[in-house]
């Protein structure tokens, strides 16, 4: 590919290339940290205006700001870092971002190419470290080569199933004059993604469906990453049907939560009538997801009845652990019209009466309430960390600006994801396939960054927010207003509730000893602090942090024992949910036995 | 899961690939980092201009792993093609072996004896010893191995599997 690109011309050194090819690509705005190799391109920022630069307080932070930044915007997400550790602190976000499959671009520094091998300073083999934590790297050893990697790097992120690509730059290419060509429109040699689905396969699809008595769309993350239009599409080709709708912790916002034929998310944590409507369906739809272990629970009982079509833009997520009916390798936006399209032409009449049914079956299943929760409202009750979610979203639904919610990972993530509804694509940042403590604080800067007038809530537990706590000088220094809204129990909830169902009760380095006064922390940052300690005070305390346009962190003091239901235990069924504390069976065991030493196993 | 699922087979998959650095070490890595066997690797570059490499795999699994194999491998941005050519019509797999065999009198005869039959050819020889070379498919070479154990055998190194598909096929 490289033979037939005219040279343009001449850059001064590799670095100045370097941002050339970023603002080539329409980045205007990077999230990095200086040190010894990347020397010669933060020298080169100094010297333009055209891309900022936010200096984060560690390299991991960097690459969730840039992940936040990616999903709120649908651009690349760039990072850049030293070599050495610089490199090595990066791999926890690149691993994130590659499990979520969110386009991230990360240029690392690297020591001079006649060292590289030499164990020099601040040396790490950062292409063979990020081999499986990217879905492809590049060490640049030549200054030619540079341009084209900068763009293919920009391709190979954000087509496909997109991913965090890395660049690897050895200090002496960044310093050496380097020839620039622009971003080319020949195609890759050997990476062609498929996005255009088979025709014959739709058609299919679109038969079985048409013949559903009992059908379901489960959408994923999938439906997020093709972009806004792919969500129209999707509620487009839901009400078209009017099949009832779920969705996977990453794919939250694509059908809007208001809407009645949403019934929730899916999974472990997810809703009765959602969970119920998997296991009893004869025809599913999964649009962009990837049947992961925590959707759907234990594969030998899964969905067993049903005929299953399912939408993947990655050909290796078909069949991989779920076998299928009708397998579809296409983009999601594409796909939908397609199916749209061919649900039109094909002249098989629905039966509606069948589905109608079905919806009444699933009415029955909804009125079970599976999120309910008691908040006791007498003066100096103890804060449900469910209700605090429930008022925070009540607060936000009342202001003019558009909100932006990211998570940490745990108990408060879950209950984020079932009480906080998202009815517009991208504005629901979360760490689901890492499950990365210490995501959503970062990942609030970068959509913060994105998204300057937008309200932008983290909302967090105690222990996760301190996996990243150093960036809250990030926020100080850029003046990003983002509001951290800690579910405090004083333990890693989820760790604790697996210790309680599943551990006889051994609260094993679960409970956060020592915890910081996070008001005083809050202010130590150039923050506001709030706290809400009983029920009388949640109403107040969110509405003065929603009213303070600075950086704010709300220590909600919530229930210690909460656990978070429904449930799935691992190795159950998805007929075979926990609904509530009165479902618990004695310690160590579940409901008869329905956790064996088999799900024990399992995460 | 069905019996078709659960039973394992063998897959002979030939992958080109562009010849940059890294590439062979990709796919072993996604053959570890997922679980997957490897039997048998071989690779060199094929193209005139050496810009693309041939890798071929024996691998087992079943199915569904299988079929996953071939998909993840297919996903690497430096692979242009995957073939599985136990699956796409008849093909001739073949590996060399060079064989170390050390004895004296009737065992040293012998050797040389069952090598001819075997079409294997002498490249080496002293007083106390042959080096045998002898290509064909794996059944062969072991079969050839087998027989040489008793008499006196040494040292082996192996190629791995080279494969190809009958006819005017060819993998682009």
């Amino acid at each position: 590919m490289d033979g037939s690109i005219k040279t343009t011309e001449i850059m001064k050194s590799g670095a100045e290339a370097v941002l050339r090819a970023l603002k080539d690509q329409g980045v205007d705005v990077i999230f990095g940290y200086p040190g010894g190799a990347v020397l010669p391109i933060y020298d080169a920022i100094f010297q333009q205006n055209a891309i900022r630069h936010i200096l984060v307080r560690h390299e991991q932070a960097a690459v969730h700001a840039a992940e936040g930044y990616a999903r709120s915007t649908g651009k690349v997400g760039v990072v850049l870092v030293t070599s050495g550790p610089g490199a090595t602190n990066a791999v926890t976000g690149l691993v994130d971002a590659l499990m979520d499959s969110i386009p991230i671009v990360c240029l690392t520094g690297q020591v001079p190419t006649h060292l590289i091998g030499n164990d020099a300073f601040q040396e790490a083999d950062t292409t063979g470290i990020t081999r499986q934590a990217t879905k492809h790297n590049y060490l640049v050893k030549r200054s030619e080569d540079l341009s084209r990697v900068m763009h293919e790097a920009f391709h190979v992120a954000k087509t496909g199933r997109p991913g965090p690509v890395l660049i690897d730059l050895p200090k002496d290419i960044l310093i050496n004059p380097a020839p620039y060509a622009e971003p080319s429109s020949q195609p890759h040699r050997s990476y062609k993604p498929r996005t255009t689905p088979d025709a014959r396969k739709v058609a299919e699809a679109v038969a079985l469906m048409k013949r559903a008595e009992r059908p379901i769309v489960y959408s994923g993350g999938g439906v997020i990453n093709a972009g806004p239009e792919a969500a129209k599409l999707l509620i487009e080709f839901v009400r078209l049907t009017g099949f009832p709708c779920t969705s996977t912790l990453m794919g939250l916002g694509a059908y809007p939560a208001s809407d009645p034929q949403f019934l929730g998310m899916l999974g472990m944590h997810g809703t009765y009538e959602a969970n119920m409507v998997m296991h009893g369906c004869d025809v599913m739809l999964n649009m962009g997801a990837r049947f992961d272990d925590r959707v759907t629970g234990r594969l030998n009982a899964f969905s067993q009845g049903s005929k299953k079509i399912h939408v993947d833009i990655d050909p290796s997520s078909l069949n991989k652990s779920v076998m299928v009916d009708v397998g579809i390798v296409g983009d999601a936006t594409e796909t939908l019209r397609a199916l749209i399209a061919a649900w039109k032409a094909d002249t098989h009449p629905q039966d509606r009466e069948a589905l109608a049914k079905w919806w009444q079956q699933i009415d029955v299943w909804r009125s079970k309430n599976s999120l309910r929760f008691t908040q006791p409202h007498d003066p100096g009750s103890i804060i449900k960390p469910q209700y605090a979610i429930e008022r925070l979203y009540k607060a936000t639904r009342g202001q003019a600006k558009e909100t932006y919610v990211t998570t940490e990972v745990g108990q408060h993530q879950m209950w984020a994801a079932q009480h906080f509804k998202f009815d517009k694509p991208n504005r629901w940042m979360t760490s689901g396939g890492l499950g990365t403590m210490g995501y959503g604080l970062p990942a609030a800067m970068g959509v913060q960054v994105a998204h300057p007038d937008a309200l932008v809530i983290d909302i967090a537990g105690e222990a996760s927010i301190l996996m990243n706590i150093q960036e809250m000088g990030t926020l100080a220094q850029y003046r990003l207003p983002v509001k951290i809204f800690i579910l405090n129990n004083q333990y890693m909830g989820m760790v604790r509730q697996w210790q309680e169902l599943l551990h006889g009760n051994r609260y094993s380095e679960s409970y956060s000893e020592a915890l910081p006064d996070f008001v005083k922390l809050a202010e130590s940052f150039h923050a506001v602090g709030l706290r809400a300690e009983k029920v009388e005070d949640l109403d107040r305390v969110i509405a003065e942090m929603l009213a303070v346009d600075r950086p704010v962190i709300a220590d909600i003091c919530v229930d210690q024992k909460e656990n978070v239901f429904p449930m799935i235990p691992s190795g159950a069924a998805h007929n075979e949910m926990l609904l509530g504390p009165e479902h618990k069976a004695n310690s160590g065991g579940y409901n008869g036995g329905s956790v064996t030493d088999e799900g024990l196993v399992l995460v | 899961m069905t019996e078709q699922n659960i039973a394992l087979r063998s897959a002979t998959i030939s992958v080109l690939v562009e010849n940059e650095s890294g590439v062979l070490a990709r796919v072993i890595g996604l053959f570890s980092g997922r679980g997957y066997n490897i039997d048998s690797l071989t690779v060199a570059p094929v193209e005139r201009d050496r810009s693309k490499s041939r890798i071929t795999i024996v691998t087992s699994g079943t199915e569904m792993v299988i079929e996953q194999i071939k998909a993840q491998l297919g996903r690497l941005v430096p692979v242009y093609r995957v073939q599985d050519l136990s699956k796409e019509g008849p093909h001739l797999a073949r590996e060399l072996a060079l064989i170390k065999v050390v004895g004296t009198g009737e065992a040293r005869q012998e050797a040389l004896r069952l090598a001819d039959a075997f079409r294997a050819r002498v490249i080496d020889a002293s007083t106390e010893s042959f080096i045998f070379e002898l290509t064909g498919a794996t059944d062969k070479l072991d079969a050839f191995l087998d027989l040489m154990r008793p008499l006196g055998l040494a040292e082996v190194s192996r190629t791995g599997v080279a494969a190809i598909v009958r006819g005017k096929a060819t993998i682009e």
